[in-house]
């Protein structure tokens, strides 16, 4: 039953843009792809490791500056730009986590703040980057994959999107049932018990840094590719990091699905409010995702995926392993 | 500016001390602090120095206000949660404050204080030092408050272990619930003493909530003195570091600053873990 459903919402996924043509539909979902691969990126670290970084932007940001660089200045394809960036995002996370990682709780989250402002107004100064002006990614025609550019429809982003977000979820589902997975909780639960059993935590907590920072600069290229314009108003900000953690949290935190939920339930609903409020000036679409924030935090602060397994609970179906011991934990 | 940061940081690192929650919106709050100095001024003319005392009993208020609401519902829940209740709400009341009061930068015009004063060579705003001297007098009543008075010791004993002063008899909700209007009371003057020299729009209230968060986190969270000594040491290296490099970078500077003091101390200058 679980897997037939499962394969019907896949199909239902794959076969979208083929019925839905018009642009907006098509930028939801790639919306919900993207920030459902981000979230999922920082649940690696923050739901499974718990070390919650309020400083994502920075991985998403190097990523995008990683690959328009490398195609205004050496015309690199950015699918190579991608991994440039990626790679870096890892090293940039290293560097960040050593002295970060000394820290716990909030101390650790207001250190990842600190260093996200620092990069920002490190690039906004920066004028080799283009600092507060920003950087254009140089328009190639015609459409090709090569280019990783497409301006007669959105078809093609939809696809990319959707294999990014496969990745993310993926990598989450491999460390999710690897040794690893078992040390990052561990380290979650109780840090001081973790390492007196024998758990190395700084080492476990830089590689789940390097993958989550990684995986964020992959999704950083792709905007930067999508919109093909980045400033650091729109890459670097602390808003960005926030936004990427209460899309994991409101779907929950620490279960591979949740992060996806949480963004198939915020983006169509920011979209939407924006659509129809936004654009007044009076910000009314932006104070109604406060008060949101606010009653998920009040009502539901498992998150959604806490929502769906009360519900399956009620009905009598078997939790898979993975949700029963999520639930256990 | 140290001690008004330093203010500002107070009534932060007074919540964190007692139930260990980083309120998100206290940058919101001393924005709401600063709108309501501007409307005491634009419909009462009461200058920013005499509104202070009004903006602290309304700021008091909200913090009242978000603890009964908010707050209170949200105390058993994991940190995530508490951080996306406070988040939230810094959202809502930003954006509020757009749709109620615009996005046109606001000042208080001719306030009682004004022209600068020199000391020594160096000129200084005299609202500025108004605000310092104000600041400090807060302080010290905070400080008095909460070290000689019976009720300000129950706080502090409520901040340093909540079951023991429970069993104590102390009313942990009340002291919470006061923690939040304090809190709210010290980010109300803050809030009333920039007015007299800064810009006032819904925003306002990031930059300065960012560098409080760095205060309290150097200072040690929960200990109020160290935030006051935490709040000038940010003020002076901020103000020195304009002077040296481009002022682009001053913030980045006095973040760098904490990220190096943690290294060597990660329970801040004065913290204790």
């Amino acid at each position: 039953m679980r897997r037939v459903l499962a394969a019907l919402l896949l199909s239902a996924v794959v076969l979208f843009p083929l019925v839905f043509t018009r642009p907006f539909p098509r930028h939801v979902m790639i919306m919900i792809f993207l920030y459902g691969a981000l979230a999922t990126a920082w649940n690696i670290l923050a739901g499974y490791c718990g070390q919650i970084s309020l400083g994502h932007a920075v991985y998403f940001g190097v990523g995008a500056y990683t690959s328009t660089l490398l195609v205004r200045e050496i015309a690199l394809t950015p699918w190579l730009g991608m991994l440039a960036g990626a790679v870096l995002a890892g090293l940039v996370s290293q560097v960040v986590g050593y002295p970060c990682f000394r820290l716990r709780g909030h101390y650790f989250a207001i250190a990842t703040i600190g260093v996200g402002e620092i990069v920002q107004t490190s690039v906004l100064n920066w004028d080799l980057v283009g600092a507060a002006r920003g950087l254009f990614v140089p328009i190639k025609r015609p459409d090709s994959l090569l280019n990783f550019q497409f301006h007669q429809s959105k078809f093609v982003y939809y696809y990319i999107a959707l294999a990014l977000l496969g990745l993310a979820l993926g990598v989450t589902r491999w460390i999710e049932r690897s040794r690893r997975g078992h040390y990052f909780r561990a380290i979650k639960e109780d840090q001081d018990a973790a390492a007196s059993l024998g758990v190395p935590v700084a080492r476990e907590k830089q590689a789940a840094m390097a993958v989550s920072a990684a995986l964020t600069a992959l999704g950083g290229t792709f905007w930067a590719q999508y919109v093909l314009f980045i400033d650091p108003e729109s890459v670097f900000p602390l808003s960005l990091s926030i936004l990427i953690c209460l899309v994991a949290v409101l779907g929950g935190v620490g279960s591979l699905w949740g992060p996806l939920l949480g963004a198939a339930v915020l983006v169509p609903l920011s979209e939407g409010t924006r659509v129809l409020l936004g654009g007044t000036g009076k910000a009314l679409d932006l104070v109604i995702y406060g008060a949101l924030i606010m009653a998920i935090a009040v009502f539901q602060p498992a998150g959604l995926m806490g929502l769906v397994r009360q519900l399956g609970a009620r009905r009598g179906i078997a939790a898979s392993p993975g949700a029963r011991r999520e639930s256990a934990a | 500016m140290g001690l008004v940061y330093a203010l500002v940081a107070a009534g932060l690192s007074l919540i964190f001390g007692l139930m260990e929650l980083v309120n998100f919106a206290h940058g919101e709050f001393l924005m709401l602090a600063m709108y309501v100095a501007f409307f005491a001024w634009s419909l009462a003319r009461l200058d920013p120095v005499v509104s202070a005392p009004v903006a602290a009993v309304a700021l008091g208020g909200v913090g009242w206000l978000t603890y009964h609401g908010l707050i209170r519902r949200v105390l058993g829940a994991p940190m995530l949660a508490q951080i996306f209740a406070t988040f939230g709400l810094a959202v809502f009341l930003r954006n509020g404050a757009q749709f109620a009061f615009g996005v046109d930068f606001l000042t208080v015009k001719d306030p009682w204080l004004a022209g600068r004063v020199s000391v020594a060579g160096l000129f200084i705003g005299l609202p500025q030092v108004g605000a310092s001297v104000a600041a400090l007098a807060a302080f010290l009543a905070l400080y008095l408050f909460l070290s000689r008075t019976e009720t300000g010791l129950a706080l502090t004993a409520t901040a340093q272990d909540r079951q023991a002063a429970s069993l104590m008899g102390i009313d942990t909700e009340r002291m919470f619930a006061l923690g939040w209007v304090i809190g709210g009371a010290c980010v109300g003057v803050a809030g009333a003493l920039l007015a007299m020299f800064f810009y006032i729009y819904p925003d306002v209230g990031g930059p300065f909530a960012l560098l409080a968060y760095v205060t309290v986190a150097l200072g040690g969270f929960g200990n109020v003195p160290g935030t006051l000594a935490a709040g000038v040491i940010v003020g002076l290296v901020e103000a020195l570091a304009g002077l040296l490099i481009p002022p682009a970078f001053k913030y980045s500077v006095v973040f760098v600053l904490y990220l190096v003091v943690v290294l060597w101390r990660p329970q801040g200058l004065f913290g204790r873990f």
